[in-house]
């Protein structure tokens, strides 16, 4: 564990790339293979199952900091992280511990089976053997929530190093569902196929954005000068669903999200098509809410997602279909090296022979002969019910992850209104103790009805004026959330707007963010809730 | 019921009595200083009180000024109120100051802390009726280690920095923490080279008669090669400017109390975060409020609500109050920097600091 802790410290104390890497290659060459194993696992969002609900972890270690509980929660919400929270409260004791984190790790497993007592007893000798910074890494693991300032591909560049298997291959080596106590160092190193594992998804190609901001408006001229000839693209919509992997191998089917959940059991509907399929086959696409043939809005799949069961009325309300648009692998052999064009030949071939093509639907490509006339057909967009338009290279392999070139999403812009910030809330992890996650309002009549909460946008130096403001001109107080004098203007940009009767203002807001700060304008110009709902019939 | 012998105003803390002021942030005729960092000593008074060890600094900041100095434990009177200060802690030439009027005795703390840097004269508690503290750490997830510790991990950073071949560059405001990292740092291992900011301010102290380790002040004429070797003392208003890229590749380390929690150190974005504060950690509040025996404790600036909250349920009276001290050791934006003035970066300030707009704490503390 003390390498664990002083991996996180180090990787903590530098912003610099290659020093990052050199430390988690460290780290790789001084620590044992199931350790390795242990921080792939947690390094990539596979955490163990949490043997302690976090009300008792709070409670007791509220019990070893001997302060009030109120104090505990402030404390809590200055620092913006509980694991951390815990680890400075509690005080500091002489003990030390040489075990590795495998052997944590199987001592927090072993917990499943044990009383209350038990456990609670086991936290507060485990906390006396640790010092501070192995306390922070062992509450982590314990509550869960593991964030770690380093990107899944800084790792694999690391292990590429060390290993020589190119990042690609690591990258798809680590997919879908593993777990540290099943999948050895000497499995991830020696040469694998895709066979080994029937539940691996491929890493997912990503497409990057021509304009990253909407102040950064690109023209047909600027795509055209970037991108070249138009010939040699292919267009298709932007669906806005949810991005999935489906998988049919030795007579099984799983469908896979981009977050790596693997959430087959979510879309029942989809079941009949997948396993008609011929064994060795993955298609990308995404799932969207259908009816009468047309997609719909992604808040009517959002309101499916959440539910924890799939009732009849959810699914009679909210049928999923796929929009399929590429295909990875077929009659067992993995393709992605072959072009988009011959590609789409064989996904097409496959949507051809299957028996539910309500369900199996392909991405129909955008006829155009032009950068202008594509610019013009993306201004249909949102009567699509889509996010944009996705152009990609005729002749372009299927890749890992975000990359330039190939891909790309050139999105339509974001609606946008005027409104003024009434509320604000401390941020988290390295947003703690600042100010940054607002709620806005516009008028209706005389009065700000919140309609948004939006917490990015602004930069480092606007949010520290921000927090100074509230800071000053805070009117009120109900927990960690201020009311403020309503004085700043901001733009807010978002890109669909729908009813919803869970929200005062009667509307809700997809991705809602800051475009900028409206220093220009007085909080008695901020748009009006009448103006918002004008959009509502768009 | 008697007027108070300290009162808060718009203009500061007021002794009506005495017709001073302490630490006022508007003009007025008479100022009693605690300490030489913005927030405390402003411009525009007609006279002002201050430790003799303020002296040249305040000279330096604030220009001809019409200045009286004090040594530690020394009385001035006025009107029948008895005025002394005692030592802070905080930075070199700070003071708490001790008012005493009838026999009733108010104690205001300026900014202090409780562990001896070395540096600036050690903290003193003292017996008092009513003490005035700030509260800047006022929560308990901050805990100080001792100096030696923190000033071994310096030196060894700078160390390594040097074996590697990178420049060093330490950050740490002005006036105070500049002296006091300058003070302990191994000298073995190079020379200390300074921003002219820090410079100007060492010199004014050095002109006080502190002495203070050799520096050598950085100017357009400075070895890059030689400046690498030694390490760069430098304020955090130079932290990303240009001044500081030159000296690229460099490892750059920020000391402050905020450094002690993650994400503030991460929203620093510096390469090292050496947890070192001029101000009291928990510990250090509580002992020090505890020392005074004090009836009744006002606190002034930093955690303020929960610090009052929490001081009342341990069974002392506490209560808040506005004042616009805080300055110095806050983020960025409102961090010292002395080449362009700190009001030209906050919008409207005269409308967002205006007296008792904060009522959102005072309200709350009232109603419990």
């Amino acid at each position: 564990m003390k390498a664990f802790a002083q991996l996180f410290l180090s990787l903590d104390e530098t912003n610099k790339t290659n020093e990052k890497v050199k430390v988690l290659k460290d780290y790789f060459t001084n620590v044992p293979d199931t350790d390795k194993m242990h921080m792939l696992a947690l390094f990539t969002g596979r955490r163990p199952k949490r043997q302690i609900n976090s009300t008792l972890i709070r409670n007791w270690a509220i019990e070893a900091s001997n302060i009030p509980a109120w104090l505990f929660e402030e404390s809590y919400h200055v620092v913006g992280d509980l694991a951390e929270t815990m680890s400075l409260l509690i005080p500091e004791s002489p003990g030390s511990s040489s075990k590795t984190l495998t052997e944590w790790i199987a001592e927090i497993n072993n917990l499943a089976d044990k009383s209350e007592e038990e456990k609670k007893l086991w936290l507060i000798e485990s906390w006396a053997m640790l010092d501070r910074q192995e306390r922070f890494v062992f509450n982590k693991l314990l509550t869960g929530s593991f964030r770690v300032g380093v990107s899944q591909n800084l790792v694999i560049k690391a292990l590429a190093d060390i290993t020589g298997i190119d990042a690609p291959a690591l990258t798809h080596r680590i997919m879908g569902s593993w777990m540290p106590e099943d999948y050895t160092y000497d499995q991830l190193v020696q040469e694998q196929n895709a066979a080994d594992n029937i539940s691996r998804p491929y890493p997912f190609f990503l497409a990057y954005p021509i304009q990253e901001t909407s102040e950064k408006r690109k023209s047909a001229e600027d795509v055209g000068n970037a991108l070249g000839d138009a010939d040699e693209w292919q267009a298709e919509w932007k669906w806005d669903g949810i991005r999935a992997q489906m998988i049919k191998r030795g007579g099984e089917i799983f469908i896979w999200s981009r977050g790596e959940d693997l959430a087959t059991e979510k879309f029942p509907e989809l079941h009949p098509f997948l396993n008609a399929l011929p064994d060795g086959t993955v298609l990308d696409g995404e799932i969207l809410s259908f009816q009468n043939g047309l997609p719909m809005p992604f808040n009517v799949l959002q309101t499916r997602i959440g539910r924890k069961n799939l009732n009849k009325k959810v699914l009679a309300d909210s049928p999923v279909a796929t929009i399929v648009y590429d295909c990875l692998e077929y009659a067992g052999e993995d393709i992605r090296y072959k072009t988009q064009s011959e590609r789409r030949v064989i996904l097409e071939k496959l949507q051809q022979e299957t028996a539910y093509p309500e369900v199996f639907n392909i991405s129909s490509l955008i006829k155009f002969n032009s950068w202008e006339e594509l610019e013009s057909i993306r201004e249909q967009s949102r009567a699509m019910i889509a996010e944009g338009i996705m152009l990609k290279r005729k002749s372009a392999t299927y890749q890992v992850g975000r990359r330039r070139g190939d891909w790309w999403k050139w999105k339509i812009d974001p609606l946008s209104v005027d409104a003024v910030m009434i509320y604000a809330q401390k941020g988290h992890g390295r947003r703690a103790d600042l100010y940054t996650d607002y709620t806005f309002a516009v008028w209706d009549g005389d009065k700000l009805v919140p309609f948004a909460k939006a917490y990015s946008g602004l930069t480092d130096a606007e949010i520290n004026k921000v927090d100074y403001f509230v800071k000053r001109n805070t009117l009120e107080k109900f927990g960690p959330v201020r009311t403020v004098k309503p004085e700043l203007v901001f733009e807010i940009g978002f890109e669909g707007i729908n009813k919803s009767t869970r929200h005062k203002s009667g509307i809700a807001l997809r991705f809602p963010r800051i475009l900028r700060w409206r220093h220009d304008k007085p909080k008695e110009e901020a748009d009006t809730l009448e103006s918002l709902m004008a959009l509502l019939g768009e | 019921m008697a007027k108070p012998l300290l009162e808060f105003t718009d203009k500061g803390i007021y002794c009506a009595q005495g017709k001073f002021y302490i630490d006022p942030w508007k003009p007025v005729d008479d100022a009693v200083i605690t300490h030489a960092h913005a927030d405390h000593a402003y411009w525009g008074h007609i006279n002002y009180l201050a430790h003799h060890l303020s002296k040249e600094v305040l000279f330096y900041r604030l220009g001809e000024i019409n200045l009286r100095t004090v040594e530690y434990g020394e009385t001035v009177t006025k009107n029948g109120v008895h005025i002394s200060m005692y030592p802070a802690g905080h930075v070199i030439g700070s003071a708490q100051i001790r008012v005493e009027y009838k026999g009733v005795v108010w104690v205001v703390s300026g900014d202090y802390k409780t562990d001896d840097d070395g540096i600036s004269t050690p903290f003193e508690p003292v017996k008092c009726h009513h003490f005035i503290s700030e509260c800047t750490f006022g929560m308990p997830v901050y805990s100080w280690k001792p100096q030696a510790e923190i000033f071994t991990d310096v030196n060894n950073w700078w160390h390594t920095n040097v074996d590697n071949g990178v420049a060093t560059v330490i950050v740490g405001y002005s006036l105070g923490k500049a002296q006091r990292i300058l003070q302990n740092l191994d000298l073995s291992i190079g020379k200390v080279y300074t921003h002219g900011v820090i410079e100007n301010t060492n010199e004014a102290l050095r002109r006080n008669g502190v002495i203070l380790n050799p520096t050598e002040r950085i100017t357009p004429e400075s070895s890059k090669e030689e400046v690498r070797k030694g390490i760069i003392l430098a304020p955090p208003s130079s932290v990303g400017t240009p001044w500081m890229r030159k000296f690229g590749p460099y490892s750059f380390g920020y000391c402050s109390g905020w450094m002690a929690l993650r994400g503030a150190k991460r929203r620093r974005a510096a390469d090292r975060g050496f947890i070192m504060s001029d101000h009291a950690d928990w510990n250090g509040l509580v002992s020090a409020i505890d020392a005074t025996g004090c009836e009744c404790v006002y606190l002034t600036h930093g955690y303020t609500a929960s610090f009052t909250r929490y001081l009342n349920e341990i069974g002392f009276n506490a209560r808040e109050v506005h004042t616009l001290y805080g300055g110095e050791e806050e983020d960025a934006v409102v961090t010292e920097n002395e080449e362009k003035q700190e009001t030209s970066e906050l919008p409207k300030q005269e409308k967002v600091l205006s007296f008792g707009e904060d009522l959102g704490e005072a309200k709350k503390e009232d109603a419990q």
